[in-house]
């Protein structure tokens, strides 16, 4: 089963490497991992989005919760959260086509944000299942790139 | 006043009473060596290899229950402590790892002598710091022992970059430590506590499974009385050997592996299985599926991650061994006089003693009496200390006979890799150990093999008048994989055959240390005796049977039910 952890970390120099390297050596598995400083000087907030059973789940919480460094682990699948993740897409939109393109763009209230003779690049935010069908939609006209900021997650004030 | 780093740095040392220092310099840390004969209180000893200078330092841990301390230069230097510090970190052994780096400003330019220290050390180490200013370089020491000495402790590594430690700065030791991030949770949480006792006082086949754990947190005494009030049988660990008498009628032996049948058998039978300061590894549970399979588990450890981790658990209490151990004690001893409030486990110790008498401890002797065999040369060695003397054992065969036909009584009396399985270890852990009680007879059982993996220690042995007493088990063998290849690979003795070996005893006389050999088992006893009684440190090249193996034995994998017997 997926979980979004979030991770408050000292922001120290090798914190990353000290999270990734748990993960890597233990082989647990990272779909996504988000890094960025918090309003607290000195502190970050992962959020990382990981897969396993309970048992696994279980122990890659202790395990982080062992590293020194690490303030505070959440796993946000125990709380009403709000999960977002940002997505820029470049896609093909050649003007027999474009309408098409903008029209689905438009179903899913994401933004163009840069425009050329070919092609489009548009960002959007939502969550993971947003996202997924979006980029399968966008799929049949040719996505040239794509970068995904991977999820963040908050809990909701009313649990 | 101001002082350099490498001034501080000493002065921290003197602070955390560091009393030894096992080291060998290089360029990045001569500030520190130039200081040093300013510091009488502290001794240094000058080791033959990196390596060596961390397995003495966590030898010297191991016996004391201190921080043991090395000090190296940069690069070479520094990852020739890697396999010392692994082998600290999966035995939770405080150590303080400190290391020369290259200047500051030199970092990541791939300068002489310089190597990602940190970035290498990160997973075999508890925590591990860069120091890049020399401000910071108190209170990184600080923070340093204080890891490296609670919780579950471990290595810690620090890396100082030259100019840290010509750099001056103002000394002030920090009194006190706070981590936010760091807060061992060290007191059990008592309705745990009571719902272990309601477990233990209601079963029929209780029994104690104690881990290295027990003696990290010097809790030997109360499982002691624990195991005798609550009439519980005791098995342990390796790691573990020493916490609870190994001549007491409660005591089982070891467990797992090489373990032995009674230990195992109760592992199958009991129905409370208390697991203190243990982690439930492999070479202890065989198959984890058929492990323990009539038992409900407690399981009492300072690390949150070693709960759950192999096995399902049904009463989880996380906390330092000693505080959980004393606080069943508290609970329990009002209650042991009421009757009927516990259970009796007369029949229990009465099968026991059943699997204790069909297969005890045992191998064959020579029956033609012409050739010495490992385990008897263990037994000699027993025979003539009475379990008062400090074992270290390398890795192999040697360590498990070394394991089962001594018996230790007190903790910290073996010294041993458990979890790394580091050859090479006990020679310079002895070394260590040595250092912290010289008055103590302290014995290295090893193998021909696993000597000569640190044998240059001879030299810091015999500088500093360690007399050591090195007893190698030779079966010209690296045995423990040759009795694999024998028993799953059709015999296939690939590269375990040691066919050209030194001679043991010109090498002891050549570095200034005995060396006696002995081959025919009616001198056996005469020369250990003789051998423990020099004043110098001694090679005892015990030439033994070739192709003994460590009964029983659990195939890797095989559940604990499936042991192969003598």
């Amino acid at each position: 089963m997926r979980h979004t952890l979030s991770i408050l970390v000292e922001n120290e120099p090798g914190v990353l490497s000290r999270v990734a390297g748990l993960f890597s050596g233990r082989g647990f598995n990272i779909e996504s991992l988000n890094v960025a400083p918090t309003l607290e000087e000195g502190v970050s907030l992962m959020t990382i989005s990981t897969t396993g059973d309970e048992l696994i789940i279980e122990q890659i919480i202790k395990q982080l919760r062992k590293l020194v460094t690490v303030i505070k682990v959440v796993d946000m699948n125990e709380h009403k959260t709000v999960q977002r993740e940002m997505v820029l897409l470049k896609v093909n939109a050649e003007d027999s086509r474009r309408a098409e393109v903008l029209r689905i763009v438009d179903i899913f209230r994401c933004k163009v944000v840069d425009v050329s003779g070919n092609d489009l690049t548009v960002e959007s935010t939502g969550d993971q299942g947003k996202i997924t069908a979006l980029i399968q939609l966008l799929t049949r006209f040719g996505i040239k790139e794509i970068a995904r900021t991977g999820v963040v997650s908050m809990k909701r004030s009313m649990q | 006043m101001e002082l350099t780093g490498a001034q501080i740095f000493l002065e921290c040392l003197k602070k955390e009473g560091v009393q030894h220092i096992f080291g060998f310099p290089g360029g990045v840390v001569i500030p520190i060596y130039d200081e040093l004969p300013k510091h009488p209180e502290i001794t240094h000893y000058l080791v033959r290899h990196e390596q060596g200078a961390a397995h003495m330092a966590d030898g010297y841990a191991r016996a004391t229950g201190k921080v043991g301390v090395c000090l190296v230069t940069s690069g070479p230097g520094a990852t020739n402590t890697v396999t010392g510090i692994a082998t600290a970190y999966m035995d939770s052994i405080p150590m303080v790892v400190f290391t020369g780096q290259v200047p500051v400003g030199l970092i990541g330019n791939d300068a002489f002598q310089e190597v990602d220290i940190v970035g290498i050390t990160r997973p075999c180490t508890k925590h591990n710091y860069l120091v890049k200013d020399v401000t910071k370089l108190a209170q990184t020491i600080k923070e340093a022992f204080y890891l490296a000495s609670s919780g579950r402790p471990g290595p810690v590594l620090v890396d100082l970059p030259k100019d840290v430690l010509t750099a001056t700065a103002e000394f002030k030791y920090p009194r006190s430590v706070s981590i936010r991030s760091y807060k061992p949770h060290e007191s059990p949480s008592v309705p745990q506590i009571r719902k272990a006792l309601d477990l233990i006082r209601s079963a029929e086949r209780p029994m104690f499974y104690s881990g290295g754990g027990v003696i990290t947190a010097n809790a030997s005494e109360e499982l002691t009385w624990l195991a005798k009030n609550l009439d519980i049988p005791v098995a342990s660990t390796l790691m573990g050997l020493g916490a609870f008498p190994g001549n007491d009628p409660l005591w089982l032996g070891m467990l797992g592996m090489h373990g032995t049948y009674c230990a195992n058998k109760a592992i199958q039978e009991c129905d409370v299985l208390i697991a203190v300061g243990a982690r439930f590894d492999d070479r202890v549970t065989g198959k984890l599926s058929s492990f323990a399979p009539h038992a409900k588990i407690v399981h009492m450890d300072i690390d949150p991650t070693s709960i759950r981790k192999n096995v399902k658990v049904d009463v989880p209490i996380v906390a330092d061994c000693r505080m959980a151990l004393k606080a069943l004690h508290d609970e329990a001893e009002p209650n042991l006089k009421k009757k009927g409030w516990l259970k009796s486990h007369a029949a229990w110790l009465k099968q026991i003693a059943a699997w204790r008498k069909d297969h005890p401890l045992t191998y064959i002797k020579d029956p033609a009496k012409k050739i010495i065999k490992p385990q008897q040369v263990v037994e000699t060695i027993y025979e003539l200390t009475k379990g008062d003397a400090i074992i270290a054992t390398e890795v192999g065969q040697n360590q498990m006979w070394a394991a089962q036909f001594y018996h230790y009584h007190k903790p910290r009396t073996l010294i041993t890799s458990g979890g790394l399985g580091t050859m090479g270890y006990g020679f310079p852990a002895a070394i260590g150990a040595k250092a912290a009680w010289p008055d103590k007879l302290v014995i290295d059982v090893a193998g021909d093999g696993s000597i000569q993996m640190c044998i240059q220690e001879l030299a810091t042995a015999v500088c500093y008048g360690f007399d050591v007493k090195i007893v190698i088990l030779n079966n010209g063998y690296l045995g423990m994989v040759r009795q694999w290849q024998e028993l799953f690979y059709d015999k296939n003795y690939c590269a375990t055959c040691m066919e050209f070996q030194p001679d043991f005893v010109k090498l002891a006389e050549s570095y200034g240390a005995a060396g006696f050999r002995i081959s025919d088992p009616a001198k056996l006893k005469g020369t250990l005796k003789k051998a423990f009684a020099v004043k110098k440190p001694v090679i005892v090249d015990v030439t033994c049977a070739q192709e003994e193996n460590v009964y029983p034995m659990v195939p890797a994998g095989a559940s604990l039910s499936d042991m192969l017997l003598v």
